[in-house]
């Protein structure tokens, strides 16, 4: 009986397997071939660079496409020790979990102020948020620069948002993010329904009580668009960093695998290097791997809005 | 009453009063200055910068390197969106309707999507280390290894001037397809089957399918995906400055506005020079946006 039943399942498989062939035709075959070659330009340097990563300084130098006689792991250790790897991607972790924390409270509370409360100057402030969109960056970065190292000089809490400290580019980075998230979530607070903040209002909730245990769980799916979008813009900021953190141990992540090339070439290490861009690929490809679907409509939805 | 009105009005100063402020400061601030130090002398040096009007302009305007740097982003600005579009929606096609029955994807699409999206999570500056090794000149590089076993004679991915800037073009389409993809997928489930069946119905095959039926339908979400690219093209800065030869080189063969700023404000200290390269940009940037908002205006198809 089971074996009738495997025999069958089998069968009809290959049936089905034949029938699907007839019906793709060449075009069909085209658009698979079509397919698999962009996957394999898309996985192809990514897979080559994890390879390096355990091949030896001659190995590297010989034909691209040699296997490694052996894995050296220790070309981990020293992109670790001697590129600092570790501590970049810490830089990175910290400052990203607080400017996206910091962008995600203060661009909420603006959106929803501007979205929900009408009063005089309203559209004026949502226009200057929104105004931000259509400036490059480029053109503030020397008044942007000292801006930050003004701040350096601000009795009490200077030394901390300066020039070269990861405070002073968390600020930077909120203020810079601004425009998108108000945009994007005073349009997401627009379609949430009232009713339900207008009960609580009438129990006697405060308006800043409605905003927090009302209005923000409601408006949990937008949140979680635009929170991944702003960690993911953030996390890839290269332009700003290098302008304001110039010293080595406050780098971040980009800012690192950007010198490391460079300085491979000094100190003949290219098998470290290849070693720290892997790690540097790795996390990202582990975390992508696993909130795909979140980050894929997280990233899409933001930009049709 | 009037209790409730005070107490309003103090939450919406409450709520509005940190993020304005340091949009204000960050922000605004800098732009406004940006434009002001664009007509001064000011460099690293001087403490004093002297108002010198539009001389900066006067002298742009003869800057050989910036007018490259403008050429680039304007070849980029055509091209970018063109093939990345084009790629992106020839892919969202066959994921979403060009499957073996015609209106429903390919097998494996949604294994496709997400390894097509991937490159987009990757940060800029990484992408360009990577593909830095991917174009080495020789035996060593992943591209030219292949080529060399073949006789031919390795191409200078980017140490070749002629080369250089379509190297830096194809690693941009390399990064964007996937997020393009996923954005016509996105529009493309929108769209009621049953246009697709009814097409189909009447005869239509998969080449008219997708221009009579898919295309007109996604109009909407291709103009987005053509300023989104195009400000890419615009922004363009962290690919040419850590992947190229002497940061938009060799030889100014892909250098771009953004590089041209920023060496001039950091590599060279001329700020007031820099800032007015940095209006122009602000011009060319405002210039595109107007543009695809006045030849957007298309009339919607309601479904």
């Amino acid at each position: 009986m089971t074996s009738m039943t495997s025999w069958t399942v089998a069968n009809s498989r290959k049936l089905a397997r034949r029938e699907r062939r007839r019906r793709l035709g060449p075009l069909g075959m085209l658009s698979h071939l079509a397919l698999a070659v962009w996957t394999v330009l898309v996985v192809v340097p990514i897979l080559w660079t994890f390879l390096a990563s355990v091949k030896s300084e001659d190995e590297i130098f010989g034909d691209a496409w040699s296997l490694p006689a052996a894995l050296r792991w220790d070309n981990f250790q020293r992109a670790w020790d001697d590129f600092h790897i570790g501590q970049y991607m810490l830089n990175s972790v910290l400052v990203v979990s607080f400017s996206t924390f910091g962008t995600m409270l203060l661009g909420s509370m603006a959106a929803y102020v501007l979205a929900r409360y009408p009063f005089r100057g309203n559209r004026a402030f949502y226009l200057l948020f929104v105004s931000g969109l259509a400036f490059p960056v480029y053109l503030a970065l020397t008044p942007l620069f000292f801006v930050v190292q003004n701040m350096g000089n601000v009795p009490l809490i200077g030394p901390f948002i300066g020039l070269n400290t990861h405070a002073g580019i968390v600020l930077v980075y909120i203020a810079y993010s601004m425009p998108f998230t108000v945009f994007f979530l005073s349009a997401f607070f627009r379609t949430l329904p009232t009713a339900v903040a207008e009960a609580a209002m009438v129990d006697g909730a405060s308006h800043t009580r409605v905003f927090f245990q009302i209005m923000l769980p409601m408006a949990r799916p937008g949140l979680v668009s635009i929170t991944i979008f702003n960690v993911l813009g953030q996390w890839n900021q290269y332009q700003l960093p290098l302008v304001l953190l110039q010293d080595r141990e406050m780098w971040v992540l980009p800012q690192g695998i950007a010198d490391i090339s460079a300085a491979a070439g000094y100190d003949q290490d290219w098998s470290a290097m290849f070693a720290a861009l892997t790690l540097a690929i790795l996390p990202m490809l582990i975390v992508y791997t696993v909130f795909q679907r979140q980050i894929q409509s997280g990233l899409t939805t933001g930009a049709l809005k | 009453m009037t209790f409730n009105r005070y107490r309003r009005g103090l939450f919406i100063a409450a709520f509005l009063a940190a993020p304005v402020a340091l949009y204000l400061v960050y922000v605004i601030s800098p732009y406004i200055q940006a434009f002001y130090i664009s007509m001064t002398d000011w460099r690293g040096v001087t403490a004093s910068p002297a108002f010198i009007g539009f001389d900066n302009f006067v002298r742009l305007f003869n800057d050989g390197n910036f007018w490259k740097a403008v050429q680039h982003n304007g070849a980029l600005l055509l091209l970018l969106p063109l093939i990345t579009i084009v790629i992106a929606l020839f892919f969202a096609f066959l994921l979403n309707v060009g499957g073996a029955k015609g209106n429903e994807g390919i097998a494996g699409s949604k294994f496709y999507r997400v390894v097509f999206f991937f490159p987009q999570v990757l940060a800029v500056a990484v992408v360009a280390v990577l593909f830095q090794q991917v174009f080495r000149p020789d035996g060593s590089g992943m591209l030219n290894a292949p080529l060399m076993s073949l006789g031919l004679q390795p191409i200078g991915f980017l140490s070749d001037s002629d080369v250089a800037f379509w190297s830096v073009l194809g690693v941009m389409v390399w990064q964007a397809v996937g997020f393009y993809v996923v954005l016509f997928s996105a529009g493309l489930a929108s769209i009621p089957r049953d246009m697709f069946e009814a097409a189909q119905i009447d005869g239509a095959g998969r080449v008219s399918l997708f221009f009579r039926i898919t295309l007109p339908l996604l109009w909407d979400t291709v103009q987005v995906a053509w300023v989104y690219l195009g400000i890419l093209a615009l922004d363009v800065f962290a690919i040419v400055w850590v992947m190229t030869d002497q940061h938009g080189g060799p030889d100014w063969s892909t250098t771009v506005m953004a590089a041209e700023i920023y060496r001039n404000a950091f590599g060279y200290f001329r700020f007031g020079y820099a800032s007015a390269l940095g209006v122009v940009m602000f011009f060319f940037t405002v210039g595109f946006a107007f543009l695809s908002l006045r030849l957007s205006r298309r009339e919607r198809i309601e479904y």
